[in-house]
């Protein structure tokens, strides 16, 4: 994707309120470093190029879900407009490690940004037909139930994104 | 005042009193989002197009669909069951749920299970049901129903629901802010989720190639609920059905925006269930999450419960493409002031309710909020999937007014007024045929407004029409505007020298009681070089359309096109000064009159200040109208409802200020009156209430000053009853003195 669209993605991302980094591959372990606040845990990252580094644990516990304050999940899509990542969900706990902990760090791909809505559907439309779960997730949890605009209904209070150029 | 007026009225003023204040706020909040949230979409109008289209092709292949959907789910692991009603529905559930040994259901948000009352049927099997979506479990703590399809407990304020908790929970200290009261509920849920043995879950749409759910949620419950326990039960009304996922993209761009103003929802998930996600099992809390045997299970349980019929039902049917986005409530002026639990029946509420109630419960259900849409049409261009919403209140009104009872039927053919049957209120006889009413008035004015205007009188309207006796009536002029024009000796302009040809249309109002508006656009159309004429022609029908007596205003249509026939054909425009009537040629005419006929009138016809736009536009001369008096340019300007939806509200600007007028627009969504609705005396005070933004606004510093104007005579009367100063048709501001 054109650093055009990855910046059209900052954009959106500013105006949610999501903290935003870019890296590289091999400085993923250091921006995971400022993103994350202890305890940790993650899913394994489906990408071939890297890796989440080894003090992220990835085969949590209901327990260890439950005492994390920071969940680090792959994002294998993210929609540049909307400022979305889009979560596979997997046999790995990724949906729950994404949704339980206070704080969700996606990490994205560059190449995996794309514009809007219509080019994310063409990708969505072929993980459904396969027999996959995706959520496209925006922001953090939210709710104005209680009279007011609450971050942390039941899914995190913040989003971090950190995208691997 | 009747009884039942008595009843209706109280009820009103209960609801305007208690919940009135909550739901203006969270639904003008709403629907002031949705107007910034669609603004920055480029291709607005296309989505809706593609929306609609998709829900049209859904719709008419159904079965098809039902029977493609049922290969997807299974093939994916799950199982579909297609409920006939609700008692089917239940019964399917409560098995899944008796099968499962569960003791805890958690439910995310659904409408269509309040539809069924599925609650209520596991509750009796002795399954504890929690209700995860904070508004949902706030209603339910409250023992409340719904009052809006997106936000429930809309109609509750902050306050209550800190009062709520004090009184349900043992609490250490009292919650008071909105993020003490949030994080309480979280905590709470959280424990009940993590107990649950099964998550149920509605379906915003659900894709036929894939077995694909789609949920959209803000508040992530729905995906707790469907990941944490193993087994997931999914109700959904059959409609919800699109062939496949590439088809959820409009709706995923439009949802949120149309409904709370927001570009998308935190969460919108694409479920194909069984998931993939492991269970969490927070007994066992030391195993690793992918150690345990994934055995989910899945069942959808689709629910027809009226709604197949519906789709066999031509005027019914739209009601079925609903998206539940809720933006025909907030764009609503009456559902802002009065909430859901007045607009509303058994399950839905706002604008489209009386389509899913009459479909779904009966008539006698509809019938008990269905005069609470006042026809203005502010929902029509709110709706994304471009239903005529104020239509089907209005076939629903003509089938209520038949006294065709609980089940649907199909349009019988018409009877006129005065052979409506007995049971046809009053009122709605003497506002269905105010033609005669005004015919009658002009021509006994001035005493018929004497009489109107005496005690007993007024107390005799109130007891058999319901006028209510707070109201200023319309005065009759014994002069009638073609009287007038045909006294002067018919247009100024000759045809030889004229610009242009123009029929001014003499509708009721303009003909026997605005009279000074017609005259004013006479000599405006005149001073920029229009030959006029003013033939007898029928009132639109649009009055007997508000009653709901569809036949009656078909055959005014059939009439009208018939004396306005010979002027269309000489190449006469016709120009409207009423917006109402203007919006009948436009709109509902196309379901009255011939293709053809209606074409020619829709492209003949315009409304009087957008006419005047187009001459000035086309070359004619400003000057020659009125302008500003030194020092006093200052107009507050209220544009008519269906003038607004038709996209007509800016020509008037425009005229305004090409003139040398500065101008301030109403912000309101309606001023409360639309036609008779204000003047019955159960909906009195509703009409007041929603008219005061518009009061507030046009009494604000920055506008007291200003000459007020307006585009409808039913705005004006109201305009007149709001504030304490004049009112006049914009035609009368800019006419040459």
């Amino acid at each position: 994707m054109s650093s055009g669209t990855v910046s059209a993605f900052e954009r959106s991302l500013g105006r949610l309120d999501v903290g935003v980094a870019r890296t590289s591959a091999d400085a993923l372990d250091d921006a995971l470093g400022s993103a994350t606040l202890d305890p940790v845990v993650g899913a394994p990252l489906p990408f071939e190029n890297c890796s989440l580094p080894d003090w992220i644990p990835t085969d949590p516990t209901p327990a260890d879900l439950k005492r994390a304050k920071t969940g680090v999940t792959a994002a294998e899509l993210a929609i540049a407009d909307y400022g979305s990542v889009v979560i596979r969900a997997t046999p790995d706990p990724t949906e729950q490690v994404s949704l339980f902990c206070d704080r969700h760090v996606a990490v994205v791909r560059a190449e995996d940004v794309v514009p809007g809505m219509s080019e994310a559907f063409e990708r969505l439309a072929e993980w459904t037909a396969a027999g996959d779960s995706a959520i496209i997730a925006t922001g953090p949890s939210a709710t104005a139930d209680m009279g007011a605009l609450v971050k942390g209904a039941h899914g995190p209070k913040e989003v971090w994104v950190v995208v691997v150029e | 005042m009747s009884s039942t007026r008595d009843e209706k009225a109280a009820r009103i003023r209960h609801f305007l009193a208690t919940e009135g204040d909550a739901v203006a706020e969270g639904t003008r909040g709403f629907n002031a989002g949705r107007y910034e949230s669609v603004a920055r979409l480029d291709d607005y109008e296309e989505l809706k197009d593609s929306a609609r289209a998709i829900k049209k092709d859904a719709i008419d292949r159904l079965p098809e669909l039902v029977d493609q959907l049922r290969e997807s789910v299974e093939a994916n692991g799950g199982t579909l069951y297609v409920a006939a009603d609700a008692a089917d529905a239940n019964r399917y559930v409560r098995e899944v749920v008796e099968g499962e040994d569960a003791e805890t259901v958690v439910k995310s948000k659904s409408m269509t299970t309040e539809e069924l009352e599925v609650n209520d049927e596991l509750q009796s099997a002795g399954v504890d049901v929690v209700e995860t979506d904070l508004g949902e479990w706030v209603l339910q703590l409250a023992d409340e129903a719904p009052s809006h399809i997106v936000a429930p407990a809309i109609h509750k304020s902050r306050e209550g629901i800190a009062d709520l908790f004090e009184a349900t929970f043992d609490l250490d200290e009292p919650l008071e802010t909105a993020v003490e009261l949030t994080m309480f509920a979280r905590e709470k849920l959280g424990e009940r989720i993590a107990d649950a043995d099964v998550g149920m879950t509605g379906a915003n749409f659900i894709a036929a190639d894939s077995g694909t759910l789609m949920l959209v949620t803000s508040e992530g419950n729905a995906r707790k609920s469907v990941v944490v326990p193993d087994t997931h039960v999914a109700v959904a009304g059959v409609e919800k059905i699109v062939p496949s996922v590439s088809d959820f993209q409009p709706f995923v761009e439009l949802i949120g925006r149309s409904g709370t103003g927001q570009d998308i929802t935190s969460y919108i998930s694409l479920f194909t269930p069984p998931v993939d996600s492991p269970t969490v099992e927070f007994d066992a809390p030391d195993v690793p999450m992918t150690d345990g045997d994934v055995d989910r299970e899945f069942h959808l349980v689709l629910v027809d419960n009226g709604r197949m019929a519906m789709r066999e039902d031509d005027q019914l049917k739209e009601t079925l493409y609903c998206i539940r986005c809720s933006a025909c409530a907030n764009s609503c002026g009456n559902f802002q002031s009065v909430g859901g639990h007045a607009f509303g029946g058994e399950t839905y509420s706002g604008g489209i309710a009386t389509g899913w109630e009459a479909g779904i419960e009966g008539l006698d259900v509809a019938a008990e909020f269905n005069d609470l849409c006042t026809g203005c049409s502010r929902c029509v261009n709110a709706c994304p999937v471009k239903i005529d919403i104020p239509w089907i209140n209005t076939v629903v009104r003509d089938r209520i007014n038949r006294g065709e009872g609980g089940k649907l039927d199909f349009l019988v053919e018409g009877l006129i007024p005065d052979e409506e049957p007995g049971g046809l209120d009053l009122g709605k006889r003497f506002f269905g045929n105010f033609s005669t009413v005004a015919k009658l008035g002009s021509a006994t004015a001035p005493v018929s407004n004497w009489v109107a205007k005496t005690r007993p009188a007024r107390r005799l309207m109130a007891e058999t029409v319901g006028v209510d006796p707070r109201r200023d009536l319309p005065s009759f002029e014994r002069e009638t505007f073609r009287v007038w024009f045909e006294k002067r000796g018919g247009s100024q302009v000759p045809p030889a020298k004229a610009r242009r040809e123009a029929v001014v249309y003499p509708d009721l109002y303009t003909n026997h009681v605005q009279v000074e508006r017609g005259k004013a656009a006479v000599q405006t159309l005149e001073a920029l070089g229009v030959h006029v004429v003013v033939p007898d022609v029928p009132s639109s029908g649009r009055a007997p359309l508000s009653q709901g007596m569809i036949s009656t205003a078909e055959r005014h249509a059939h009439d009208v096109y018939s004396a306005l026939a010979e002027h269309l054909d000489a190449d006469r425009d016709v120009v409207v000064v009423e917006p109402s009537d203007l919006a009948m040629f436009r709109w509902e005419y196309e379901k009255f009159l011939a293709p053809k006929s209606f074409e020619r009138l829709d492209m003949q016809s315009y409304e009087v200040m957008e006419y005047v736009y187009g001459l000035l536009h086309a070359g004619a001369e400003p000057t020659l109208l009125s302008t500003p008096d030194e020092g006093d340019s200052g107009v507050a300007y209220h544009s008519h409802c269906q003038q607004r939806t038709l996209g007509l509200e800016s020509h008037t600007v425009a005229v305004l200020e090409d003139l040398g007028y500065d101008v301030v627009t109403s912000e309101t969504e309606c001023c409360g009156m639309a036609g008779s609705f204000g003047y019955k005396s159960e909906y009195y005070e509703l009409s007041m209430d929603v008219g005061e933004p518009i009061r507030e606004q046009f009494e604000a510093a920055d506008a007291a000053d200003r000459t007020v104007v307006a585009s409808g005579t039913s705005c004006l009367e109201q305009l007149d009853a709001l504030l304490s100063r004049p009112t006049r048709h914009t035609i009368e501001l800019v006419a040459p003195r």
